[in-house]
Parts: structure tokens; C-alpha cells; sequence
């Protein structure tokens, strides 16, 4: 009887582990149609500079390039941290996502320094239709490497609090899932914003 | 300290202000009613804490009948306006006041009608026809709904604090900009749409994923209800559909709240991208509303033939077919833009093409009555006047997709009809036909026919009063949104015309809340003991009226389409396994808490009060993971307790 409760109990848990891992690539693919409505005004938008500065005068690859390396860095954390998570090692996988939740903050600050510098020139999302693409665009996926950041801190908490257990494994998955789409957004942008802009 | 909140928010026009109080009084009337009928933890316990998609959906229908309500009364006001305000005489409301309050009639009947009365039919029979216990995520389901409301209380509370909007239910810019809108009204638009479509989003996901995952054994998706099907490829449209939706909204917010430049005329602002990309979710989202209503027309006219549904397999293609084609026709709703001849050929061709599967689909409806044992109850009733109406709705569609007609007919009262003839005789009657069809598997005991059939013919008759009119003003000449005109014109007739038309349909409106009451009152007459009022065919009909909360004792086994009705047929009853433990959600008042501080945040956002916003996104959050953090979410109901308990509900159908 225990068997069989126990076994049943093990389908249950898969199938909702199915469930939820399907709904969050559904969920993903709307984050996706988001971003692409974004990309589509900026692509509509990025010539309307209205007189001010264009992509060409804005933008300095270099530092976008750092940018870019590190937060591919912590999608190869965050990937470790799940490899340490399916071993049950509680230790690794705080340390692995500690240090990716270091990166996604460096990232992020650097994101902000860029955009305090374009502001501090007068160049803000006020100065052209252009600008709020560009700054909208960023932002949003800027505010979304925020939201993995405290996802990130609390997903530590409770991998500290309740350990390895199977809800805590299932979420650190689809915090991978949502901090690689991130990385997939951001060469999209890399691409698209920066180095078609600037070159 | 409060924003751009003052005093001034409070209404002063005459009209406004008796809106507003009766209102105010309407909402403290039912607070009294519960408090002296002591039903307060009852509701709280019952309903406001719930999670099963049954009660959900129930609230869901609660809310989108409300709302049926408000939004009636606002057509009324147009039509009354319409029909006074001519020559020196300039009707009874301001053209401010007019102006929100057409847009008021849209939103409303759009986002908090028809998308309420769908996702309260869906959450209520979609779990019971592919053979659930529930919803993929029953939680997430709750929060939707809630969102749901907030979107419904933030439009409803700007006739009491502050304003409406007033640029049309798309609130196209630069009208809707900061510069010619400068109030709240727009603000109140864009958050109480915003909230609710986040919430619709959510649900997307939330249905796409039960059918995907939670359909019983056997049940392949060729095995579908047709009515599963049409929900599932209206979910995967939701899920394309509503994040532009959601963009397109934040960009308008950003243009006003934060001095962007992204739909305004000046600064390299682009206004008709914003019309594109509205339409881009706007053309979608009419057939997100109208697919769910044929898959209900589907069930109820193979029932009511007593045959199964012709051409099942042309039905799926159609809807699929449908879904992909309105996402490729947007443009059509401007072609003045200036696109060019052959933007707007492509565009017209693709959506005279979107009446082929539409044409299949209304032959398979015809094809499934033919030689059918026609049984004439009320939904079948609702299927005779939708196919007549979609019908000539249809065909007006067709007319203005040629361009150099739409040239003509643009934001005419010509438009005005075809839509509402689609979306009357399509949404609205569809719903209705679901409501009565499904209530006595949500309730137990049948709605009045007598009532319904009044119900049913004053609503025909009014339409066609209303709306016929309204084409001939159309090529009249006569444009949409006019608060008044001169008497020279010589459309005051046909106005009054259309005003009478109203009355007859708020006559039908008046029938089916007495259907309601008496259907109530003389419930013991008209139980439903056997769970099968009208020899149905598919699974929800083989289980206990009212359907008990776990839904199915044993998850059933299908092995056809129409299984219920292969075993009726076969004189067996479906395979039944043994009894086994069910794990259930318990309730959570954490839906309704986050809609609260989500309230908040959408309010202080309208109001520009920063600090409140922040406290209410931030209560969201933390709510939200203060939810994720509990672990116990769950109950179980052992084998032996859900045997007492279906034997109890199968026995009390035999001997009642």
C-alpha cells in the first residue's frame, strides 16, 4: 500500500514537474512576442533622431562587448549551478549562483552607467522618438536581468532554508531557462541596437 | 503627497455625478445585503478564496453580467443622445461626457463582457470535458481572474474619482498623448486594460497548458470536443496576441508618464504605429472572442440534432485556419492610411479569405441539423439567430475588405453595424447559448424556457431594430461617434429608430435576469436528477448535476469522440477504474491579496502618487513570494471518502 502510495506520489510530482516546466516555455515565448514588439518600434524608430544624435554617436562597442561577455559568463554559471543541483550539492549550487548573481549585477550596473552617461549629455528618452526606442528596448530587458537578480536571491534562500528539495530544483530550472532567454535577448540586442547601430 | 489627486476628482456634471452616486450606492447596497444575510465567510471561505475553476467561473459570469449592465446603460445613453441632439436642440450630455462615454461602452463590453463571460464558460466546462479534476495551475488561475476584477473596478471607479477616457475604446494617439488628453482618463484606460490583459495572458497560458497536459486517458486531441478545440487555438492566439498588446500599452504610459516620443506627433514620435500595432492585438482578439462561441455552437447543435457534429475534422482545420489569418489582416482596419494599392490588396484578399473557413464552418452547423432530431430549447433558438446575423454580418465584412468601398464606409455608422453584427450575433448570442445549455451542470436545475424564448426574440428583434438602421445611416453618410448633428441630414428618424431598438434589447436583458430569478425560485421543479438533461455526447454530461468540486470520482477512459454518448448508445456505461486518492489545492486568499496591492499600484500609477505605487508593486512581489515559499498547498481526498461521496450524488439523482 505504501508502495503503491509512494509510486503514485512520485507520478504526480513528474507530471506536475512536466506541467510547469511546459507553461514556463509557453510564458518564455510570450516574454519573446514582447521583446519582438519592441525590436519592431525600435526598428521602425531608429532613424527618427528628430535632429539629435543617431546610433552611430551614441554607442561604444568596446564597453558593450564587456557587457555582453558577462553576462554570457553568467549563463555559464547559472548552467554549473544547475549541474551542481542535480548532484545534490547544496554548497556548489549557492556558490555558482552567488557568483552568477554577481555578474547579472555587474551587468546590470554597467547598463546603468551607460545610461546615466546618455542622460548626463542631455541625450535622454525625452530628447527623440529614436531615444525612448532605445532606451525602452534596454530598459525592458534590463528590468528583466533585475527580476532574475531577486528571483536569483530568493531561489538562495530557499535552496539554504529547505535544501535541495524537489520545488526548489524544478524553480532553479526555470530560473536557467528564463536567465539563458535572457542571454539569447541580449545578443539579439548586441546585434541588432549596438553593432548595427554603430558600424 | 497624493499626486494629481484632489478634490476636483469628484464628479460635477449633473448626469455624471447621478451616474456616479448610483454607483457608489449600487456597490454599498450589496455590501449591506451580505453583511445583514451574515454571508460574509461564507463568501470569503466559498468563492473570494477559491480556486476551483468552477467557482472562478462563476465569478467570472457575476462580473461579465455586471458589467453587461453598466455597459447597456452607456448604449443607451449614445442612442438617446443620437436621437435628441439635432439642430438647436443639443440632447441631454456634454460632448466631453459623450465622448468617454462611448469609449466606456467598448472597453467595457470588450475587455470585461465578452472576455469575462469566455473565460468563466471556459473555466467552467473545459476541465469537465477533457476529463480534469482542474486547471494545470489552479493558482495562477485565481490571480487571473482577481487581475480580471482590478482591470473591471479601475474602469468603474473613474466615473466616481476623476474621468474616463475619451478618445475611443483604442484610444488612438495623438489624441490619446499627453498634449490633447491631459487628464486621467486615458491613464485609467491604458491600467485597467493593461491589468486585465495580464491577467487574460496568464490565463492563456494556464488553459494551453491543461489541454496539453491534463486531458484524461485516450482522449487524443482528434478526440477533442470541438469546443476544447476552438479554446485551445483561441489560448495559442491569446499567447501571440497580447504581449503586443502589452507593449503597445506600456509605450503609451511611457509617452505619458515619462515624456517619451514613441506615438507622438513631434520629436520623431510615429502615431500610426501605434494603430498598427493595436490592430496587430485587435484583429486577433475578435476572434479571440468569437472562436470560443463556435465551439459552443458546436456542442449545442450536435445535442440538440442528436447526431454528431458534420465534418469534425473540417471544423479543426477551419478554426486553425481562422486563428492564422486574422493575424495577417490587421492593416484592413485602416486602409486610409495610405499603405498603397498593393498593401491593401494583399490585405483585402487575406481577409475575404477568412470567409471561406467561417463559410465551412456555418455549412458543417447546417449539415450537423440536417436529418437531425431538431430539439428547438433555447440555445438552438440563440444558433438560429447567430447564423442568420453572423451571417449578414459576415457578408457586410467581405464588402468593406474591398478597399476602394472601405474608402467610403471608414468609420461610418455602416462599420458600426457590421461589428456590432458580428459581435452581437456572434460573441454575445454564442455565450448566451453556452450559459443556458451548461447551467444545469454548474447549478443543478434548468433555466425557464418561456423566459429564454422572450429573452431570445426581444434581443433579435431589438438588433435588428438597432442595427439595420445603422447600415442605412452609414451610407448616409452619417460617421461614427457624432454627439450631434443638423436636422438637414435627415437621419433623426432612423436614429430613433435604432434608440427604440435599444430599449427592445434592454427588454430581453430584463427577461433573462427574470429567467434567472424565477428559473431560482421554482429551482425544485426543474432539477436536472439526472446529469443528462439533453441526452448529451460528451464527458461532462456522464457526471452528477451540479458537477461535485473534484469533478470526476474516477478519471474517465475514452476510447471515441462523443464517448458518453458511444456508451449511452452501447448501453454500458464508461469504463470505470477504481477509486483512487485525489490530491485537491486548497483555497488561498493570495489571488485576491495580490489584486489588491496590484489595485494600489494601478490606481497610485493613474494618479501619479509614486509612493503608493511602489507599496503596491512591492506587496505584489512579496506577496508572490511569500505564495512560491508555502509548500503546503495541497489536500487529499482518500479513495474511501470519494467513494461515500459519489455514491451519495449517484444515488440522490435516482431517488429524487
Amino acid at each position: 500500500m505504501t508502495e503503491t502510495a509512494s509510486t503514485l506520489k512520485t507520478i504526480v510530482h513528474a507530471e506536475s514537474d512536466s506541467k510547469t516546466l511546459l507553461g514556463f516555455w509557453v510564458y518564455l515565448m510570450t516574454d519573446c512576442l514582447l521583446f519582438a514588439s519592441l525590436f519592431a518600434t525600435y526598428a521602425v524608430l531608429h532613424n527618427n533622431t528628430f535632429g539629435g544624435p543617431g546610433a552611430k554617436d551614441l554607442f561604444s562597442l568596446p564597453f558593450v562587448l564587456g557587457e555582453t561577455l558577462i553576462l554570457l559568463t553568467s549563463s555559464f554559471t547559472i548552467g554549473l549551478g544547475i549541474l551542481a543541483a542535480h548532484k545534490q550539492n547544496k554548497k556548489q549550487v549557492l556558490t555558482w549562483l552567488g557568483i552568477t548573481f554577481l555578474l547579472g549585477a555587474a551587468f546590470l550596473s554597467m547598463e546603468l552607467t551607460e545610461f546615466s552617461r546618455l542622460v548626463a549629455e542631455g541625450n535622454n528618452w525625452q530628447r527623440s522618438g529614436f531615444l525612448s526606442a532605445f532606451f525602452t528596448l534596454v530598459g525592458t530587458h534590463g528590468l528583466h536581468i533585475a527580476t532574475g537578480l531577486l528571483w536569483t536571491l530568493v531561489l538562495m534562500a530557499q535552496a539554504w532554508r529547505m535544501g535541495l528539495v524537489r520545488t526548489t530544483v524544478r524553480r532553479l530550472m526555470l530560473l536557467s531557462l528564463f536567465w539563458h532567454f535572457l542571454d539569447v535577448i541580449w545578443i539579439l540586442i548586441f546585434s541588432i541596437v549596438y553593432m548595427m547601430g554603430a558600424l | 503627497m497624493l499626486g494629481k489627486l484632489t478634490w476636483d476628482a469628484l464628479p460635477h456634471d449633473p448626469v455624471v455625478l447621478g451616474g456616479a452616486i448610483s454607483l457608489v450606492l449600487g456597490a454599498i447596497s450589496i455590501l449591506a445585503l451580505i453583511t445583514y444575510l451574515k454571508r460574509w465567510r461564507w463568501l470569503w471561505r466559498e468563492w473570494l478564496t477559491s480556486v476551483d475553476p468552477k467557482r472562478i467561473g462563476v465569478m467570472y459570469i457575476v462580473v461579465a453580467v455586471v458589467m453587461l449592465l453598466r455597459g447597456g446603460m452607456d448604449a443607451a445613453m449614445i442612442r438617446a443622445q443620437q436621437a435628441l441632439s439635432v439642430g438647436s436642440s443639443h440632447g441631454f450630455l456634454t460632448s466631453d461626457h459623450f465622448q468617454q462615454i462611448f469609449s466606456a461602452h467598448g472597453t467595457i463590453m470588450i475587455f470585461f463582457v465578452a472576455m469575462g463571460l469566455m473565460f468563466g464558460i471556459i473555466n467552467l466546462i473545459l476541465p469537465l470535458q477533457i476529463g480534469a479534476r482542474d486547471v494545470a495551475f489552479p493558482f495562477m488561475n485565481s490571480v487571473s481572474f482577481w487581475l480580471f476584477t482590478v482591470g473591471m473596478v479601475l474602469v468603474n471607479l473613474s466615473l466616481v474619482v476623476g474621468e474616463f477616457a475619451a478618445a475611443g475604446w483604442l484610444a488612438y494617439p495623438p489624441l490619446s498623448e499627453l498634449a490633447y488628453s491631459p487628464g486621467v482618463g486615458i491613464d485609467y484606460w491604458i491600467w485597467s486594460i493593461q491589468i486585465a490583459g495580464i491577467g487574460s495572458l496568464l490565463s492563456g497560458v494556464n488553459f494551453l497548458v491543461t489541454i496539453l497536459k491534463l486531458r484524461c486517458p485516450g482522449m487524443t486531441l482528434m478526440r477533442m470536443p470541438v469546443f476544447v478545440w476552438s479554446v485551445l487555438v483561441t489560448m495559442v492566439m491569446i499567447i501571440f496576441a497580447f504581449p503586443i498588446l502589452t507593449a503597445t500599452l506600456a509605450m503609451l504610459s511611457l509617452d505619458r508618464t515619462l515624456g517619451m516620443h514613441f506615438f507622438t506627433s513631434g520629436f520623431g514620435g510615429n502615431p500610426m504605429m501605434y494603430v498598427n500595432l493595436i490592430w496587430a492585438w485587435g484583429h486577433p482578439e475578435v476572434y479571440i472572442l468569437v472562436l470560443p462561441a463556435f465551439g459552443i455552437f458546436s456542442e449545442v447543435v450536435a445535442t440538440y440534432s442528436q447526431k454528431k457534429l458534420f465534418g469534425y475534422t473540417s471544423m479543426v482545420v477551419a478554426l486553425i485556419s481562422i486563428a492564422f489569418l486574422s493575424f495577417i489582416v490587421w492593416l484592413h482596419h485602416f486602409f486610409t492610411m495610405g499603405a498603397g494599392a498593393d498593401v491593401n490588396a494583399f490585405f483585402g484578399i487575406m481577409t475575404m479569405v477568412i470567409a471561406i473557413p467561417t463559410g465551412v464552418k456555418v455549412f458543417n452547423w447546417l449539415f450537423t441539423m440536417f436529418r437531425g432530431r431538431v430539439h428547438f430549447k433555447t440555445p438552438m433558438l440563440w444558433f438560429m439567430g447567430f447564423v442568420t446575423t453572423f451571417t449578414i454580418g459576415g457578408s457586410t465584412g467581405v464588402l468593406m475588405a474591398v478597399p476602394a468601398i472601405d474608402f467610403q464606409l471608414h468609420n461610418s455608422l455602416f462599420l458600426v453595424a457590421h461589428f456590432h453584427n458580428i459581435i452581437i450575433g456572434g460573441v454575445v448570442f454564442g455565450y448566451f447559448a453556452g450559459l443556458t445549455y451548461w447551467f444545469p451542470k454548474i447549478f443543478g436545475f434548468k433555466l425557464n424556457e418561456r423566459l429564454g424564448r422572450y429573452a431570445f426574440w426581444c434581443w433579435i428583434i431589438g438588433f435588428l431594430l438597432a442595427f439595420v438602421p445603422l447600415y442605412i445611416l452609414g451610407m448616409m453618410g452619417a460617421t461614427r461617434r457624432l454627439d450631434h448633428y443638423d436636422p438637414s441630414m435627415g437621419w433623426q428618424g432612423l436614429f430613433i429608430v435604432a434608440g427604440v431598438g435599444v430599449a427592445v434589447i434592454l427588454l430581453g436583458v430584463g427577461f433573462q435576469l427574470l429567467q434567472l430569478a424565477v428559473s431560482i425560485y421554482q429551482r425544485k421543479q426543474n432539477m436536472d436528477v439526472s446529469g443528462d438533461p439533453w441526452n448529451g455526447r460528451t464527458l461532462e454530461w456522464s457526471i452528477p448535476s451540479p458537477a461535485p468540486f473534484y469533478n470526476f470520482a474516477v478519471t474517465p477512459t475514452v476510447s471515441s469522440r462523443d464517448p458518453f454518448w458511444a456508451a449511452k448508445k452501447h448501453k454500458t456505461s464508461l469504463p470505470q477504474g477504481e477509486y483512487q486518492d485525489i490530491h485537491m489545492p486548497k483555497n488561498t486568499p493570495m489571488g485576491l491579496i495580490i489584486a489588491g496591492f496590484t489595485f494600489a499600484f494601478g490606481f497610485a500609477v493613474v494618479w501619479h502618487i509614486w509612493w503608493l505605487a511602489g507599496l503596491g508593486l512591492a506587496g505584489a512581489i512579496t506577496s508572490l513570494i511569500i505564495r512560491l515559499s508555502d509548500e503546503d498547498t495541497e489536500y487529499v481526498i482518500t479513495a474511501a471518502e470519494i467513494k461515500q461521496l459519489d455514491q451519495q450524488a449517484r444515488a440522490k439523482g435516482k431517488l429524487a
